[in-house]
């Protein structure tokens, strides 16, 4: 991948370009609580092959719930209003989400759209080996399957990850948070998936180990191709792995542009305010620190419009253009 | 004014599996000083031991060896009596570090109370809700309980709560990590106020290189309970000189360097035979602290 | 700790209209302070508090009204009639005269041992599970051999030991408190261990709050659904054991209870006689009782659980907190 993203190139070399695997169609969904809360407004957008799409937003603006619709595992009260979400297949055909019967929807979710939850290393299951979780998988949905070749499978997914095979017999609790990540995302690509969501999967992690997992999933996009919608609220993070981004704000995407766009011209107040909530390592120094509202002393250095009201002002930040 | 002086730190834990016990020691050899009106950021990845300092500065544990001692203005060491007037903390979780059967009012004025600060209740009432206001809250919340708040105004709360005593030195342990991205300007803001207001000695805890330049004056970087590196924030940042601190630099998101994910393989790893020195940015050169008690025992850099 | 004794017995003897979970509580009101802590209004808590006040009230009232339960009448094993509506006893007592002073009895030694149990529990469970090393482990041994000390045999054991006529309904309930306890403090001990080391008792010790108050006032009220859970077990249990210990001849001598409604019963040959009438009604009032008490048990599981009231409250509740994020963060951007 190179730097010089421009807003319409396409996402990743080596595919085809623009050729959408999911769209996503004017969805709703509202929690029917009362009074009803409408967490997902009208959101639309294209998911290409290969490509790495962010989802950058607060908590409780609606991503988490987005992501459970379209693989629709939302429950009651969440309720799909209305909207589409079309899934195009490797061969061609069209798979209407919202209208898949129970049996449909079970042997399509793990094998063409994979999920990895916030906090899925802990969603391993603790009195059997990392082994039998990744082959009991492929058992489900992949009946046919030589003993064999299920453990070959498992051993290779594991690698892909880069954890190394050996450890297949280990317990959940004999390894660390990272590494049980990344267990979690090999089980997600045991069927060779064509999207995977992964909501916010390293947010419980630290920097070190997060930065593995990032490499891991830019490198796996690399060699298999698949498309990522990755969820975090960790903007300077989408800004460096996603290819677009699309910014969420209570139920609605307010901004979805290439990342380098949002990075350099953001147009929408609240993306400029999210990117200006997270201070550079390498700037000014000092710079992002604001005044909260009170008594302002003079030593303050810098005072940011902050703000949806600060659209128009102008936008001051201190590492703007740097190439 | 308070200084607090943490000298020689140790903090080992006994792990018992059966019948062995293995000693882990947390904390290794920690020294430093927070003196008033400056912030220190103590920088770590997670099981670095860096809460394990924070707890033992708080009294939550007891250090195996080593002192920390707040020194009053006067050079006097303060009475342990009188300790926690003194110092307090801020905790990262502000869901869990407020009890959510009780009011926002008995946060704030159990404090008060405790250490003398106020007597009867009208008196606690207005100090409480000065207090509010010092943290930028409306004194409506004074009747709230804490889930009918806010992530950042809970976080406000906590932060009132350590400043009820009348505290001088306040240590904050990753406070703005649980945070929405939006509310932690204004939560580190609002500290970074009230600092300068009461010139206030602050530790700033985190694991987030970004907020600790910004934020702090200096920097101290700990990894395996040890500190790593120690010297001015931007001098700790933009030079790194341990193997370590520049890994943890790397590691961070930096939206300048997009694409670098493929190309580059974890950062360098030489040097590797000064994975248990210090470097001093202030002294610039490196020190070995187990080498001598005295630290003028210094290996070249 | 005294203080809990009122809140979680005020569960039990809840006047009529008057119980604060009565109020049905729409999503949208805000429950705020002992109001959060209360189980939500579901029809299982409903018909749970229903049978517990009726009975309740038939044992506080009914003893009032109705006359004089030892008056002996000539008339042997009558079947219910106009006169007597529970028809009478072998020596012609009235059966209802009988079972309203019967249940009040067994009300009151349920209360007692209720009450003397979770405060034993609590004692031993959460000042053991709060001070931790020696203190706990001398505390959990002490729980645990009284927990594996078969309770009914030693109960036996120790009624046949107290001379029948001190056998007093305080010296049974004693007794069914000193064996009843156990169990609840492990429960109690488990819960404190995880409330102890919440960031919450560690600011209230930052702040300087000394190890009684921080147990009793930081603590003890997050404890409440629990304690009041173990209440109410501990009540089923005793009624249950006292009226074992009665039927057996061993329960207080100077006291009637169901236990000892039936124990006549089954002297008198009822079962034979096909006297329904003698000892349905106690056998009934037992049952109900105990089935409305574990209804308002349930209910109070879903406080302490929350995962057990899912789907619906919890998505309802988190969709709910999400709006209330959305406006705090718009509020903290203004």
């Amino acid at each position: 991948m190179t730097p010089d993203l421009s807003p319409d190139t396409a996402p990743a070399p080596g595919t085809a370009p623009q050729a959408p695997v999911l769209t996503v169609r004017d969805l709703n969904v509202v929690y029917q609580s009362d009074p009803p809360v409408h967490a997902v407004r009208d959101i639309s957008f294209t998911l290409h092959r290969g490509e790495i799409l962010g989802l950058a937003g607060e908590s409780g603006c609606g991503k988490s719930t987005l992501a459970y619709a379209i693989n629709r595992l939302h429950e009651w009260p969440a309720d799909v209003t209305s909207g589409s979400v079309t899934f195009h297949d490797r061969d061609g055909q069209d798979l209407d989400l919202l209208a898949l019967g129970r049996e449909q929807l079970r042997r399509f979710r793990w094998s063409k759209l994979s999920m990895v939850f916030q906090g899925a290393m802990n969603a391993l299951n603790p009195v059997t080996s990392v082994r039998a979780q990744l082959e009991d998988v492929l058992t489900t949905h992949r009946p046919g399957m030589s003993k064999q070749d299920r453990r070959a499978r498992c051993a290779e997914v594991l690698e892909l990850v880069g954890v190394e095979p050996r450890r297949m017999n280990s317990y959940p609790h004999e390894l660390s948070g990272g590494m049980r990540q990344r267990v979690m995302i090999a089980m997600a690509l045991l069927l060779d998936p064509q999207v995977m969501i992964m909501d916010e999967p390293t947010t419980a992690l630290d920097v070190l180990v997060q930065r593995g997992i990032l490499r891991e999933i830019l490198r796996l996009r690399e060699e298999l191709g698949f498309a990522v919608i990755f969820i975090t609220h960790d903007l300077p993070l989408l800004l460096e792995l996603s290819d677009r981004i699309a910014v969420m704000l209570r139920g609605e995407i307010v901004e979805c542009e290439a990342a380098e766009t949002i990075y350099r011209q953001p147009r929408h107040p609240y993306a400029r305010r999210l990117l200006d909530s997270f201070p550079r390592l390498t700037g000014e120094r000092g710079a992002f620190l604001r005044d909260d509202g009170q008594a302002a002393p003079k030593t303050v250095r810098d005072t940011t419009p902050t703000g949806p009201g600060a659209a128009d002002r102008e936008q001051v930040r201190s590492d703007g253009g740097v190439r | 004014m308070t200084t607090l002086e943490v000298r020689d730190l140790v903090k080992e834990f006994t792990l018992r599996s059966g019948l062995r016990r293995t000693r882990l020691r947390a904390v290794h050899r920690v020294d430093f000083t927070l003196v008033p009106g400056r912030t220190v950021a103590l920088v770590g990845a997670s099981g670095s031991g860096k809460s394990t300092v924070a707890r033992m500065i708080a009294r939550l544990e007891k250090p195996t060896s080593g002192t920390i001692a707040a020194v009053g203005p006067d050079g006097t060491r303060i009475k342990d009596r009188h300790y926690r007037d003194h110092v307090q903390m801020v905790f990262q979780d502000p869901f869990a570090s407020l009890n959510p059967f009780h009011s926002i009012e008995h946060h704030l004025a159990r404090p008060l109370v405790l250490h003398g600060r106020a007597k009867g209740r009208e008196q606690v009432r207005e100090q409480a809700s000065q207090l509010l206001e010092r943290v930028s809250l409306p004194v409506e919340l004074m009747d709230r309980r804490p889930h009918e708040l806010s992530g950042g105004q809970r976080q406000r709360v906590a932060i009132a709560r350590a400043l009820a005593p009348g505290a001088r030195v306040i240590v904050a342990d990753e406070p703005v990590s649980m945070l929405d991205v939006s509310s932690r300007l204004g939560v580190l803001s609002l500290l970074a106020r009230l600092q300068r207001e009461d010139d206030l000695a602050v530790l700033y805890i985190t694991h987030d290189l970004a907020t600790a330049r910004h934020f702090s004056d200096s920097i101290l970087v700990m990894n395996r309970g040890r500190i790593v590196e120690r010297g001015p924030a931007d001098d700790v940042i933009l030079t790194p000189q341990h193997p370590y601190t520049q890994t943890l630099a790397a590691a961070a998101p930096n939206p300048e360097l997009r694409g670098r994910l493929l190309s580059s393989e974890p950062e360098p790893q030489a040097a590797s035979d000064r994975h248990h020195l210090t470097y001093d940015h202030e002294a610039g050169r490196w020190i070995d602290i187990d080498a001598a008690t005295d630290s003028d025992a210094a290996v070249a850099g | 700790m005294t203080s809990l004794i009122p809140s979680s017995s005020g569960l039990e003897d809840l006047p009529p209209g008057a119980e604060p979970g009565a109020v049905p509580a729409p999503a949208s009101t805000r429950r705020t302070g002992w109001r959060a802590m209360l189980p939500s209004w579901t029809p299982k808590l409903a018909v749970g508090l229903g049978l517990v006040v009726a009975i309740a009230l038939f044992g506080l009232i009914g003893p009032v009204l109705a006359g004089d339960p030892d008056t002996i009448r000539n008339i042997s094993l009558t079947a219910p009639s106009g006169d007597h509506w529970l028809g009478t006893t072998q020596t012609g007592q009235d059966v209802l005269d009988q079972l309203t002073h019967a249940t009040r009895g067994s009300l009151q030694i349920g209360l007692l041992v209720g009450v003397m149990a979770t405060v034993l529990s609590a004692v031993f469970g959460v000042i053991g599970g709060y001070v931790g090393g020696i203190v706990d482990e001398a505390f959990s041994l002490f729980s645990n051999v009284m927990l594996v000390i078969p309770g009914l045999p030693l109960v036996i054991v120790i009624s046949g030991f107290v001379p029948a006529d001190q056998r007093g309904s305080w010296t049974i309930a004693l007794v069914l408190a000193v064996t009843g306890w156990a169990a609840s403090a492990r429960v109690l001990r488990a819960q404190t261990l995880s409330v102890r080391n919440r960031d919450y008792v560690a600011a209230a010790r930052v702040a300087g709050e000394k190890p009684w108050r921080v147990i009793c006032v930081e603590i003890v009220p997050n404890l409440l659904p629990v304690l009041a859970s173990q209440f109410v077990f501990a009540v089923i249990a005793a009624i249950l054991s006292e009226a074992g210990l009665s039927f057996l001849g061993l329960g207080a001598s100077n006291s009637s209870t169901l236990g000892t409604m039936l124990y006549f019963a089954q002297n008198g040959f009822a079962l034979q006689r096909e006297a329904w009438w003698w000892f349905v009604p106690p056998g009934l009032i037992i049952a109900v009782f105990g089935c409305g008490l574990a209804l308002i048990n349930l209910s109070l599981d879903e406080i302490i659980n929350p995962r057990l009231r899912r789907p619906v409250r919890k998505r309802a509740a988190r969709a709910a907190s999400g709006s209330s994020r959305n406006s705090a963060v718009r509020s903290t951007a203004a």
